[in-house]
């Protein structure tokens, strides 16, 4: 076997390669676009309509769900998000996330003691949300909720991912 | 039988089966390799085992976020021998991180990682992570409630990355929420994404044994040097060298057969994990948990202090990987023996005690709140005042026993409290409660001053 030596040959070659690795690139494009294909996009907020304001009573803190911002078909029951949702005057509602600040566990609301009690690493709230005890970095976070027609009303979001440095603020 | 051997000697000649297979099984090995060598050929059975029992679970699994929980309950219940197949997956995948684990240790302990293999150790390294990656992604497969709450889990992890931690996060789970997109992501990344790049890899580190030879058995006083080693090798395998089969593959085919066989009896009698209620991110009835290999990691979070624990999330995992990848390269000559290297032996078993401590207090989570605790009866709380009384059904209500133990009943996250009444005074115990301090919320906002009579004056009666 003789090795081709030529100059022409050898551009050839060099040429033919470079296409490859072009094509291949090309491929890579729409590869890499299936993958984060979730994430483009603007993410739309919804408001998702909870109920009528005379299911809540003053003070009272339930437990609700509504259907998350982007429901596919094929979604099923995991299109469902809960939220924590306190009548806390008259015309005034507070949505607090269901995620610990910790590491994204459901915390429950022990109606009694007015805490909030996670069952992974026993993080607590306070029944404002503010950090009470154990290894939650930050509050628990808030969704937006209003009054709309005599009905509450919450606003759709991701869920709270706490980041690192969040904890020093 | 002889048309039959007519036809083999034709297929091989024009394949060139034993030309290529030949030479692999009659290398000479080094004679005195025996069972310490078995655990990475039996990792190696088990991932075939994994590849086998996945396809089939493949056959009946449906990979969407809607109908993945009914396929499961039907390969469970229905489907025949379902329940076996799923058995097998999980006790397969648990033998395989527990031998690749027994491996990675048996070569850090004869040092087999020094020159000329660094490479097998470091390819190593990334078949491990996939190992743990598919270990992993495989626990999300298993689509339940537990499932839903472990990609969150998995995710707020994810969002202690530097920088770009929020998308990772939302990466992770496909959106900024757990939906229809997270499932098909999973199964995507299972089935396809990693095993590819996980035989790739494979391949390497197979290859390597080859091309290397294995190390042979380390002897005091006999250290690795890069300048001699290699024609050392090859002079010592001339002298003393066995034939790879059957001399040394006998041992990693009965162990391998061992392992496979422990794994279809551990299916068979304790069958595979079960399916919890639907993956439902709005049931908050969970109490998600990791699969026992990954316990010890959700014990160290809650056991860690809070202020370093971003930190650790963050930069552990990548200070450790450079770490264990560095080490071949700076520590590729130099004595192999077990004998010459105490640290050796001394990081090893400080590493398997402390994963094996952290383990323990993960089966145990006495930091979780018990919320099945139920009221304290009468009989626990004896004959006592009416206001006593009152502090009892408190101690419940206020969601004290969650957390803290009396006479055997409750949560283990606080002292117990059966005799803290002969502990404390009044004054020091209404200190406690109204300030908390440590883990314990402060309770003074939300106890009225009656109650917190009642709760004292019961907690009086504990002596």
């Amino acid at each position: 076997m003789e090795e081709m030596k030529e100059t022409r040959r050898n551009f050839i070659v060099k040429l033919l390669m470079g296409g490859s690795a072009f094509a291949g690139l090309l491929v890579s494009i729409p590869f890499v676009g299936a993958l984060i294909e979730p994430l483009l996009g603007k993410k739309n907020e919804v408001w998702r309509v909870i109920g009528p304001v005379d299911d809540f009573k003053v003070g009272e803190t339930k437990l609700v769900n509504f259907e998350n911002a982007d429901p596919l078909p094929w979604s099923g029951v995991t299109d469902k998000t809960a939220a924590w949702l306190r009548r806390s005057s008259e015309n005034e509602f507070i949505a607090f996330s269901v995620n610990c600040t910790h590491l994204g566990c459901p915390v429950r609301y022990i109606n009694d003691a007015g805490l909030f009690l996670c069952p992974c690493h026993g993080g607590v709230y306070n029944n404002d949300g503010s950090n009470a005890a154990g290894p939650p970095p930050i509050p628990l976070p808030r969704y937006k909720a209003r009054i709309n027609n005599n009905k509450v009303e919450i606003l759709t979001s991701p869920i709270p991912i706490t980041t690192l440095g969040e904890e020093a603020s | 039988m002889k048309k039959l051997k007519q036809l083999w000697q034709w297929i091989d000649d024009r394949s060139g089966i034993s030309e290529m297979i030949n030479p692999l099984a009659k290398h000479p090995v080094p004679s005195g390799a025996k069972w310490a060598y078995v655990f990475g050929s039996a990792t190696l059975f088990c991932l075939i085992l994994q590849v086998v029992t996945g396809i089939a679970l493949a056959f009946l699994y449906q990979p969407s976020s809607e109908t993945a929980y009914e396929s499961l309950k039907y390969i469970n219940d229905v489907a025949p021998l379902g329940h076996i197949l799923r058995g097998i997956h999980y006790w397969g995948a648990s033998a395989m991180i527990l031998l690749v684990g027994i491996h990675m240790i048996r070569v850090y302990i004869t040092a087999a990682f020094k020159y000329p293999r660094e490479m097998s150790w470091i390819s190593g390294l990334i078949l491990l992570l996939l190992t743990v990656l598919m270990g992993f992604t495989g626990q999300l497969l298993r689509w339940d409630s537990n499932g839903v709450w472990s990609a969150i889990v998995g995710a707020q992890q994810a969002g202690r990355v530097p920088l770009i931690g929020t998308w990772a996060a939302h990466f992770l789970i496909g959106g900024d929420t757990i939906g229809g997109a997270s499932l098909n992501r999973f199964f995507a990344i299972h089935v396809f994404l990693v095993p590819a790049i996980l035989f790739g890899l494979l391949g390497l580190h197979l290859y390597l044994v080859i091309r290397n030879g294995i190390s042979e058995p380390p002897k005091a006083g006999r250290p690795v040097d890069p300048k001699t080693y290699r024609k050392w090798y090859e002079n010592m395998l001339h002298r003393e060298g066995v034939p790879f089969f059957p001399n040394a593959a006998w041992r990693d085919m009965a162990f391998g057969l061992l392992v496979v066989l422990a794994v279809i009896a551990l299916a068979v009698i304790y069958g595979a994990p079960e399916i919890g209620t639907p993956p439902n991110p709005s049931d908050i009835h969970s109490n998600p948990r990791p699969d026992w290999y990954l316990l010890w990691i959700f014990a160290l979070f809650a056991l860690m202090p809070p202020q370093i624990e971003s930190i650790v999330m963050a930069f552990g995992p990548p200070l450790v990987g450079l770490i264990l990848i560095l080490l071949p390269i700076f520590a590729n000559k130099g004595e192999r023996s077990p004998l010459r290297r105490p640290w050796a032996i001394g990081i090893v078993i400080f590493i398997v005690m402390t994963v094996a401590v952290f383990w323990y207090e993960g089966t145990k989570s006495p930091w979780s709140p018990d919320f099945q605790a139920k009221p304290l009866s009468k009989k626990v709380v004896g004959e006592v005042s009416q206001e006593a009384m009152e502090g009892s059904q408190l101690f419940f209500d206020k969601g004290c026993l969650y957390c803290h133990t009396i006479s055997g009943h409750g949560g283990k996250r606080g002292p117990e409290l059966t005799h803290v009444g002969a502990r404390l005074n009044n004054e020091q115990l209404t200190l406690k409660i109204v300030n908390g301090g440590g883990n314990m919320p402060a309770y003074g906002s939300s106890l009225n001053e009656k109650e917190l009579r009642a709760l004292i004056s019961f907690l009086k009666t504990r002596n």
